[in-house]
């Protein structure tokens, strides 16, 4: 018993300071991103929102984060429209070939960025593709198809499929089943999956850093630039913007899953 | 069918671009292994793909020591710390790579937060040195990788037969050698699958080693973009990056068959 008293505060006090080593890199830009002075310093000196006004205002923070914005909007809906279709696709599949495309499937998440980077380079390159929008749309609708898939795949195996028979049998076409029966049934597994392509674009570095140009830089490759060419609190603006993001993107994942209540908790990420 | 645009996404930017990079490899004149020849004959290649190695082993190694103590507190622990514990794990999960790179530099610079703090305090004279070195690396990697690891161990422990640790208590062996001998036995395979992944997914960084190693954090993903923009030497790149490549599906495939690692992903088998 005595043992057991020393334990719990032990392993609270452990899993206190790996929490705290968890969170702290992601919290502390929050208080840099208010600083007066053009470096950084801890604690901020004096209190402005000029960092703010650098990054919202006209000029290349702007400019990327809106770049982000429509190449995330376009790709992630592309990736969920061809994943959604796939999960479909793998369901029909018979078993020992549905794992075999599966992991066919998710290979662009296996595969580490900086191949996917590297090869996609020299593939746009020959297309001259590198620097455009279009092409960066298209390399994130194949790194983020994973995720739809994930998100699809887990809500349809704890689909009822009987409703689609019953739809089907009582005069309903295959298409107005899939359309006001099948799709209904997923919708959270797909909102879910555009949730996380959409943030996984946003967020997309390595691969951005190789095929974009001067024009079509994102935001994370202006935030890189701004971390390796100048460590200026403006990238403290933009990471609590992100954060914000990211905080606002987990909470309509987590909503739409638990309107799916499907696969294990946080497991698909 | 449902499958195709998958496919043919796959196909044109994943398929067709890595074996057109793995071509590359082995394109010399001077015969079709040279660079792979040169990967293990010019010491100082060999010194990072060894580095590479090390960095994920330890990167490995520490998650698990810190990510088991989290787990386990998380299936033992009341609906409420549960839900804390899982929001700190996973929202640094959701935020961008690059805003806890920043927060890593602002937390473990020379001058930053946590230096100025222990100097402020007098528990050090002088700045300790944290960061663009192999602790900054593994400092930065190791927080990322986190919950690749708690997760995996997480699920393991929520599913584990509860009556087994019981029985062995109730069988006269002590707390200690309880979870010693029956616990952490149980909860093996999601040590293993979250050691492989954790290791795996280390080998291709990019990212965190360019911003918080320096020079004497150098792992193969750098030396991969080193000749791409600086060197120009895409046959040395290509042979760099198939090696990255074939290990990191290797392993993926050996902890798919012994460890059923697809199971993180929602694949059955």
């Amino acid at each position: 018993m005595s043992l057991r008293l020393l334990a719990r505060p032990l392993l609270g006090a452990i899993v206190f300071a790996v929490c705290a080593y968890l969170v702290i890199p992601t919290l502390i830009v929050v208080p840099i991103s208010f600083t007066q002075t053009d470096y950084i310093s801890f604690p901020p000196e004096g209190f402005s929102l000029q960092w703010y006004e650098t990054f919202l205002g006209a000029g290349p923070w702007r400019n990327a984060t809106l770049n982000s914005f429509l190449v995330a909007a376009i790709s992630a809906l592309l990736a969920t429209v061809v994943g959604t279709s796939a999960a479909l696709g793998l369901h029909r599949l018979p078993r020992a070939l549905a794992r075999l495309a599966i992991w066919i499937v998710l290979l662009p998440m296996v595969v580490p960025s900086i191949i996917m980077a590297v090869a996609l380079y020299g593939a746009f390159a020959s297309l001259d593709l590198i620097g455009t929008r279009i092409g960066l749309i298209l390399a994130h609708a194949l790194l983020t198809l994973p995720f739809v898939v994930i998100n699809v795949s887990a809500v349809m195996q704890k689909m009822d499929w009987r409703m689609v028979d019953a739809a089907r049998s009582l005069g309903a076409s295959p298409n107005k089943a899939f359309w006001k029966v099948t799709l209904p049934s997923i919708l959270p597994g797909v909102i879910a999956g555009l949730v996380f392509a959409f943030l996984t674009s946003f967020d997309e570095v390595v691969v951005a850093l190789f095929v974009t140009g001067i024009d079509s830089v994102t935001l994370p490759v202006q935030m890189w630039n701004g971390i390796r060419f100048e460590i200026s609190p403006a990238v403290a603006a933009a990471s609590t913007m992100l954060l914000l993001l990211s905080i606002f993107a987990l909470a309509a994942y987590g909503a739409a899953r638990r309107v799916g209540r499907s696969a294990p908790e946080g497991m698909n990420a | 069918m449902l499958l195709a645009p998958a496919l043919v996404l796959l196909a044109g930017l994943l398929v067709w671009p890595v074996a057109e990079l793995s071509l590359r490899s082995f394109a010399d004149p001077a015969g079709p292994l040279v660079f792979y020849e040169r990967l293990i004959s010019v010491p100082s290649y060999l010194q990072i793909l060894l580095r590479t190695l090390m960095f994920s082993a330890g990167t490995a190694l520490l998650c698990l020591l810190l990510g088991y103590p989290v787990a386990y507190a998380l299936a033992n622990a009341g609906p409420i710390a549960r839900g804390v514990i899982l929001i700190a794990v996973m929202l640094p999960f959701w935020t961008n790579l690059l805003v806890r790179s920043y927060g890593w530099i602002i937390f473990l610079s020379p001058r930053g937060v946590l230096n100025e703090a222990l100097l402020w305090l007098g528990m050090i004279r002088q700045p300790l040195d944290l960061i663009y070195n192999v602790q900054g690396v593994l400092i930065g990697m190791t927080q990322i990788m986190l919950p690749y690891m708690i997760l995996p161990l997480y699920a393991v422990m929520t599913r584990l037969d509860r009556r087994l640790p019981d029985a062995a208590r109730s069988l006269g062996a002590g707390p200690i050698a309880t979870f010693f001998k029956v616990y952490v036995p149980l909860t093996m395979p999601g040590a293993m699958a979250g050691l492989l992944l954790v290791f795996t997914i280390s080998l291709g960084f990019f990212v965190i080693p360019a911003l918080l190693g320096g020079a004497k954090g150098l792992m193969i993903a750098q030396l991969i973009e080193f000749n791409i923009n600086s060197s120009l030497n895409w046959g040395m790149a290509s042979a760099l990056s198939v090696t990255l490549l074939a290990t990191t599906l290797a392993i993926f495939w050996i902890g798919d068959r012994w460890f059923n690692l697809g199971a993180i992903w929602g694949i059955e088998r």
